[in-house]
């Protein structure tokens, strides 16, 4: 790796963590438990949503070791169903839909438009609790029995074939959708509302951009998922009958209200991540996106044509063959703004002077992973091949591929780019570059057989399988203990760091949003001054003349 | 105040320069917006998002509503048969009527009259309870001729209609007809329950800026809370004005 880097900090032998921040304005538990500040409600949501990971990485750990051998041996059948229901649960509802948004996008989109907070602080809070109940809900859920449906809840298999804890499951997502909406809400208000002066639309940073358009999509969509759900309980619990066949109930429609959330809802947890590879991008190869303005209605085109392809889930489930052809064709549309963001970071990269610190390292692995996740989904909205690849290990591998080898990815490349800013000190370099590259190795150990697999018919949600595919799902078990490990290092270098990590300063990358111009950790008012945007995004001339001028100013008041 | 040295600069500072210079900010604008406008903008566009977010979780029973009403049509006019159009009209009556009621608690609390909101309100609140009694009164009746879904649904009055004075004098469904009836009681109890959920979190938020209300909170000069409370209100209201003719009015010309 080369040595070249952009990182400059400060004199370490003088400089210190600023005495006034949002960290230490005020202690004790309850001035965090019932904290407005926008900053320490993206701290609790980090804190929480890595614990409801590692749960449900710990699941993800158990299915991969019952499938290392062909018979159901560590686990009965119902245990494994239970176990992989409950993984996509707590991954998709508590991990994957809040990662970024709850977490950097609480913390940073106020600070990146100039704003001190959140519009509604108070509702902010309260998305952060709502999340908790619901999260808290779904593990006395899976400790008192568990639920064996998938978590697609999918009927009448979830509202007559089994008897687990599918109404406390189904009651926890509703309320972690509150939590999602009522944080979509709010940033949807905040970059309307709360804009420093000049921050024009076409100045807001592109994660800006990418969490609006997440944030529509959570405005829109949950409610629909919030019925949905009512209609099973109410089914289950009154049998009310509305997707029940016998009482002339129609167990499609089900799917149709579920997938009518639950497509979009990919969207909203891959945009915020694209919004976090565009920052990064930019600042390791100091140039300005490549064609920015693209790159910005890419998001909310995504966000719109998300709105129609919901029933590429349903291709063999008995929808009409019309419905198929014009689902398919939509879903394909999907494909063209993706690639222009994909396209575009390629450009930005393009005659830049990159260099490689590890948030740039989880950008590419973001980029490749996610172009074979995305090419992989087109396979998929193909009728022809849909219907021999679903219910196989192929969707299995393709949405593992976007979600954590493109979202997961992008996460962390968030966490170790702005963990400077949040808690104004270094990680160490050289470890995480390794735990970066380490994860990439995992991940594809892990889920490239899977799509060999799934090419050869195994069938996914099964606890057995026959023994010639055994050599593949060996593969894919290691791999899932090394990116394991992968996941561990983060947890472990990042702690020490708080601690014994470098002094990062104001600015360590050198980069131009206006989060980076307050100090580390910042004020809990985030800005001294009111900010005011006189320059484009990613301006990194203006950045220069800036400490160019402020050098000046140094060296006069020395002399 | 760590809020006067924030303010320095920008545009959209001058409101609050100018407040400043009055001797400080309102009482109600909160540390993070510039000016009044601001917060203003900001909390009412969010409660149209709000809204918005309701409109999507009807919507999505509507939906279910209309496929089945397509499907099942004969069943639907038979089940729409059973419910009494009067308390249906009276109670669309007194909804409306408390919307208006609703908006002169608003324009009493812009005028900064105490007393005429509080009438205002406890004459809104009033309306809703009697609305939710007519719809109480309603669903008893409903038990008592075996028409909630679940084991102990009875199809005596769809397949034998004179045996029931409401449905007299139609023509009788064939079994596997009236069977869908069932859909229909079941859309029009979660539908109506839906909207009676939505109103008694509204008495309860009503209680609560009645409670405020006394103390004078609302009637001086600030009033946004019961602004957004009434498009709640009038939001609950309107969902009503669709449930009306969608359940009660399937057929009766």
């Amino acid at each position: 790796m080369s040595t070249s880097t952009i990182v400059r900090l400060p004199d370490q032998s003088t400089a210190r963590i600023p005495k006034d921040n949002f960290i230490t304005r005020e202690n004790g538990l309850l001035s965090w438990l019932l904290t407005r500040d926008h900053k320490r409600i993206g701290i609790l949501y980090l804190i929480s949503i890595t614990f409801f990971f590692f749960i449900g990485g710990a699941l993800a750990g158990l299915i991969r070791l019952e499938l290392l051998t062909p018979q159901t041996d560590l686990m009965a059948v119902d245990t494994y169903n239970k176990v992989f229901t409950m993984h996509g649960v707590i991954m998709i509802f508590f991990f994957l839909v809040p990662s970024v948004p709850a977490t950097l996008g609480n913390f940073f989109l106020p600070m990146m438009i100039g704003a001190k907070d959140l519009a509604l602080p108070r509702v902010n809070l309260l998305s952060w609790y709502l999340y908790m109940a619901g999260g808290i809900l779904a593990l006395y859920a899976m400790i008192t029995g568990g639920v064996d449906t998938g978590w697609t809840f999918t009927t009448p298999l979830s509202t007559h074939y089994v008897n687990t804890n599918v109404i406390t499951t189904g009651l926890a997502i509703f309320i972690a959708g509150f939590s999602s909406i009522f944080t979509g809400l709010n940033f949807i208000v905040t970059i309307h509302k709360m804009r420093a002066p000049g921050m024009t639309w076409f100045r807001l940073p592109l994660f800006v951009w990418a969490n609006y358009a997440a944030s529509i999509l959570m405005v829109l969509g949950t409610p629909v998922l919030a019925v949905a759900l009512v209609l099973v309980v109410l089914e289950r619990a009154f049998g009310i009958g509305v997707f029940d066949p016998a009482r002339g109930g129609d167990p499609l429609l089900f799917q149709h209200l579920f997938w009518f959330y639950s497509h979009p809802a990919v969207y909203i947890m891959i945009l915020p991540g694209m919004g976090v590879i565009s920052e990064v991008i930019s600042t390791f190869s100091r140039k300005r996106v490549f064609g920015y303005t693209a790159v910005a209605f890419s998001s909310v085109a995504i966000a719109v044509f998300g709105f129609f392809v919901w029933a590429h889930h349903m291709f063999i489930m008995g929808v009409s063959n019309y419905a198929v052809l014009v689902f398919s064709l939509l879903t394909m549309l999907v494909a063209v703004p993706s690639a222009i963001k994909i396209f575009n970071w390629t450009f930005t990269l393009y005659k830049g002077s990159i260099t490689f610190e590890t948030p740039i390292l989880y950008a590419f692995g973001f980029m490749g992973l996610f172009t074979i996740g995305g090419m992989t989904g087109v396979f998929l909205g193909t009728s022809g091949t849909d219907i021999h690849l679903t219910e196989t290990y192929f969707i299995v591998a393709h949405f593992h591929f976007v979600m954590v080898g493109g979202m997961l990815m992008a996460f962390l490349a968030g966490i170790h780019f702005w963990w400077p800013k949040m808690t104004g000190r270094m990680y160490p370099e050289k470890i995480s570059q390794f735990a970066a590259v380490v994860t990439f190795i995992g991940f594809n150990l892990t889920f490239f057989p899977q799509f060999i697999l799934g090419t050869l018919g195994m069938p996914r949600r099964y606890a057995s399988y026959p023994p010639e595919f055994q050599i593949l799902n060996v593969f894919s078990t290691a791999g899932a203990t090394i990116l394991g490990v992968g996941y561990l290092l983060p947890i472990l270098y990042l702690t020490w760091s708080l601690r014994y990590g470098a002094i990062a300063g104001d600015n360590p990358w050198q980069a131009t949003g206006l989060e980076w111009q307050s100090q580390s950790p910042p004020l809990t008012e985030n800005f001294t001054v009111m900010p005011v945007m006189d320059h484009e995004a990613y301006d990194y001339e203006w950045l220069e003349q800036q400490q160019e001028r402020e050098n000046q100013k140094e060296v006069a008041s020395a002399g | 105040m760590q809020d006067s040295a924030v303010v320095a600069q920008g545009a959209r500072n001058a409101a609050a320069m100018a407040d400043h210079a009055h001797g400080g900010h309102p009482t109600y604008l909160l540390h993070h917006f510039n000016s009044v406008e601001q917060q203003a903008d900001a909390s009412s566009f969010a409660m149209w998002l709000f809204l918005l977010t309701e409109v999507m979780f009807f919507g999505g029973m509507f939906v279910v509503y209309l496929i089945y009403r397509n499907w099942y049509y004969p069943a639907f006019v038979a089940g729409s048969r059973q419910l009494n159009v009067a308390l249906g009209g009276i109670n669309s009556a007194l909804l409306i009527t408390s919307s208006f009621t609703m908006t002169l608690a608003v324009w009493n609390a812009r005028m900064r009259r105490k007393g005429g909101m509080i009438l205002c309100l406890v004459l809104t609140f009033a309306l809703g309870a009697v609305f939710l009694g007519v719809k109480g009164a309603e669903y008893k009746e409903k038990f008592e001729k075996h028409h909630v879904p679940g084991e102990h649904y009875s199809l005596q009055s769809f397949l034998n209609p004179d045996s029931d004075p409401a449905a007299a004098g139609t023509r009788p469904l064939p079994l596997d007809e009236a069977r869908h009836t069932e859909l229909f009681f079941s859309l029009y109890f979660a539908m109506t329950g839906m909207h009676a959920l939505h109103m008694i979190i509204g008495m309860g938020l009503m209680a609560y800026i009645l409670f405020r209300a006394r103390g004078g909170a609302y009637t001086a000069g600030h009033t946004a809370f019961v602004e957004y409370f009434g498009m709640y209100w009038h939001f609950v209201d309107i969902v009503w004005i669709f449930l009306f003719p969608l359940l009660y009015l399937i057929n009766r010309h």
